[in-house]
């Protein structure tokens, strides 16, 4: 499998970390602090950085990591967006502007980018640049889909190539996401070997190794770079048919990019080959530091170390929180802004309130990533901690609108006709009687809403908006529980610390009489 | 004829329901109506639509000779105090909050609010010390009183009442209906109540106007009533309730 396929499954499948993590955190919020928080956030970088994105996975992440050391080392300023989620997004921000530099592989960019399998290199190269986007040489290697097995259980049965999986119905697959849906993937995959297994599932790359590890399945789709290939001792069915296009990897960047930028990534094109590339993958994996794996390609490895290398834990937990809150607390005051309004407009029920009700509802149904995807493209968004932040608030505004709507409508009519009878005009009617009385329902809807903010800017980190979902993904990447946990624990002790904040708001903000 | 709110041609439906047919009626000033008669009568829509909660279909109603009209009727609530039953409190607000809500919302100044307030908790009776309660911390008696000031803060010249006193228990509604006959003496108060217990209209009403079916029956006083029921509706009604007394 390739590169591409750990990519995106670990979008698409929302990641059973960050799941979890949701889960974890469903008790919780606070707002004041946490509007400090975010404007005491400094602003990220300035405007002649180099900035490089990468995909979610390790040679990605390793790729990018060199070709931000060469341009530093040419004397370039540099940022690397790590772990920017699929080729889609990535893509786009390219396209836009929005990022210069990320590693890219042949076969994705005539597959998935400009969707014309039998392109040439000449012709890809002319199609990119209509797109403003230039593409180096091949930096060497050959990252290509596979379908791996257990070693033992391959010689068990005596399976060597895709073929020889034809005779055996009984096994397990378990695909990423993205191999499944995409167009050199799995369904051709089938019509050319004539497979029909009965039992397949849709699991994240990082999770399938574990899970082919423990028996759960039996094959799964992998890259031929990918070190976990020969740490697991599986072995690469060979692909008989030749089924699977070249995966050759390559630098796209942007065509405005100066010269001397170009000239060092260019200086990276045939410095790889596959035995190269699986030990520096190997490298990130075991040290779980990609700054580290990266530096092993320089001859002078170790001598200047990466910023991000250097940076201990307590820093890096304490930019992931705070990047966290800004992400959670931002778009919730936002959604407050918005979704009360709204919430009191649709209170007054008829076709309006019925509209404005369908459509929060609807929003809410969008997977998130699908979400970031849509938002991504669009001119003001990008990849940006702005994209995150209007996700978020999206996915915040339908517990505060339902429930300002409900607490208003749920007011009894008696109460309602004494304050239209004392001759209050509506607007104070509805600042002094209705809201405060419908103040209880509105703040569980805005607490419903702040924990679900916290759950899901975990996700902000696929776009490399940071957060807590940092380590979670990249953890999850790396098949790694203490990076995990290193995200994962933070955000539930979070979560508790809002929960307790918004139980203590409620006191002063729900009026007394009527919590009697 | 001293009429202080007066009904030309008023009449109101609820879907195809006729909750009040074309009526004319007037209500003299400083003087207390009663409006009585069984459920579904009409009478508390009368009431309803007196301080717009409702919109008449046909007809205008007159208040202090101007016709009532959705731009003016903001300011006439101002002149017209209204209690329901069970008082109609805002739970979040404490009793004296309730009371002072439009005041404050008229920017009065505190002095002349902590005034009117004094007055109006000796004429109600009420324990000045109970006003910082929620009216969740209130018994059914007290939530009236409370009710009422409210009514009376701004000194409206128009009080209505629909059921004021039909939560309560019969000693409490004893008492209250006692005070209110005499805060309606000393104010020399216009005011309009809606009630179906014949004693207590017949206790508090100058007039009565027995209403059935969506229409005026009658007006008058009870002795009125009884002694020269207008229809057979009306003896029914006046024996019915007799009966009830009797038991």
């Amino acid at each position: 499998m390739n590169a591409d396929a750990a990519s995106r499954s670990g979008g698409l499948s929302r990641d059973c970390g960050t799941e979890g993590l949701k889960r974890a955190v469903w008790k919780a919020p606070l707002l004041g602090l946490l509007i400090t928080l975010v404007l005491s956030q400094p602003s990220l970088c300035s405007p002649d950085t180099v900035l490089i994105g990468s995909k979610k996975f390790t040679e990605s992440y390793v790729l990018a990591e060199i070709a931000k050391r060469s341009l530093e080392n040419a004397g370039l300023t540099t940022e690397h967006r790590a772990g920017m989620g699929g080729t889609i997004i990535l893509w786009q921000a390219l396209k836009g502007d929005q990022i210069s530099v990320y590693p890219e592989y042949t076969g994705t960019i005539a597959e998935e980018i400009l969707k014309s399998p039998e392109i040439d290199l000449a012709a890809m190269r002319e199609e990119l640049a209509k797109s403003g986007v230039g593409m180096t040489g091949e930096l060497g290697f050959n990252n290509t889909y596979a379908l791996v097995m257990r070693r033992a259980a391959a010689e068990q049965k005596a399976i060597r190539t895709i073929s020889d999986l034809r005779s055996h119905p009984e096994l397990k697959f378990g695909l990423t996401h993205e191999f499944l849906d995409r167009h050199d993937g799995w369904r051709p995959l089938t019509e050319k070997y004539q497979l029909a297994p009965p039992n397949l599932i849709g699991i994240d790359h990082g999770l399938g190794y574990a899970a082919l590890g423990n028996g759960s399945i039996d094959v799964k789709d992998a890259y031929s770079t990918d070190a976990k290939v020969g740490e697991n001792d599986l072995v690469v069915l060979e692909d008989d048919l030749q089924f699977f296009p070249q995966y050759k990897a390559v630098f796209l960047y942007r065509l405005s990019l100066p010269a001397n930028a170009v000239a060092v990534l260019r200086g990276l094109e045939g410095q790889f080959d596959a035995k190269r590339m699986i030990r520096l993958n190997a490298e990130a994996e075991r040290t779980k530091n990609y700054a580290r794996a990266a530096a092993l390609f320089f001859p002078d490895a170790g001598a200047t170390a990466s910023s991000s290398a250097g940076e201990s834990f307590p820093d890096k937990l304490r930019r992931w929180t705070l990047r966290h809150l800004e992400l959670a607390g931002l778009s919730l005051l936002l959604s407050i802004l918005v979704g009360v309004p709204l919430g009191i407009a649709a209170s007054r029920g008829g076709i309006i309130g019925q509209i404005i009700l369908g459509i929060t509802s609807a929003v809410q149904t969008i997977p998130s990533l699908a979400l970031l995807a849509l938002l991504v493209p669009l001119p003001f968004f990008g990849i940006s901690v702005r994209t995150a932040i209007a996700a978020l608030f999206l996915y915040g505004l339908l517990p505060i609108v339902r429930n300002t709507a409900t607490g208003l409508q749920d007011i009894a009519h008696p109460l309602r006709e004494s304050a239209v009878a004392l001759g209050l005009e509506p607007s104070a009617r509805l600042r002094k009687v209705y809201l405060p009385m419908a103040s209880r329902s509105i703040l569980g809807g805005i607490k419903t809403s702040a924990v679900i903010n916290i759950g899901t800017a975990t996700l902000a980190a696929l776009i490399g908006a940071g957060g807590l979902g940092e380590p979670i993904l990249s953890g999850l990447n790396l098949n790694d529980h203490i990076t995990i946990l290193q995200g994962a624990i933070p955000a539930a002790i979070l979560a508790l610390l809002v929960q307790w904040s918004f139980d203590l708001l409620d006191r002063l903000l729900i009026p007394k009489g009527l919590r009697l | 004829m001293n009429a202080f709110v007066e009904l030309t041609d008023v009449s109101k439906k609820y879907g195809g329901a006729i909750a009040l047919q074309p009526t004319d009626l007037d209500f003299a000033r400083g003087k207390t109506t009663v409006l009585i008669g069984p459920s579904g009568c009409g009478k508390s829509t009368l009431l309803r639509l007196v301080i717009r909660l409702l919109d008449p279909d046909t007809g205008t109603i007159r208040f202090d000779g101007a016709a009532i009209t959705p731009a003016n009727i903001s300011d006439l609530r101002r002149r017209i105090g209204y209690v329901i039953q069970d008082g109609g409190l805002f739970p979040h607000l404490t009793a004296r909050k309730n009371i002072l809500l439009m005041a404050t919302h008229l920017k009065w100044p505190a002095e002349k609010m902590n005034q009117r307030l004094s007055e109006l908790c000796t004429l109600t009776r009420f324990p000045e010390s109970a006003l910082g309660r929620y009216p969740l911390e209130l018994s059914g008696g007290q939530r009236q009183r409370i009710s009422l000031m409210r009514a009376l803060m701004l000194s409206p010249e128009l009080l209505l009442l629909d059921e004021p006193l039909g939560a309560l228990d019969p000693l409490v509604r004893a008492a209250l209906q006692k005070d209110l006959k005499e805060i309606f003496a000393r104010l020399n108060q216009t005011a309009i109540l809606v009630t179906h217990d014949l004693a207590e209209a017949a206790y508090l009403g100058d007039e009565i106007v027995l209403m059935g079916e969506g229409r005026v029956a009658q007006r008058g006083t009870l002795n009125d009533l009884r002694t020269r029921p207008a229809s057979t509706f009306v003896t029914e009604f006046i024996n019915a309730q007799r009966s009830l007394v009797a038991l």
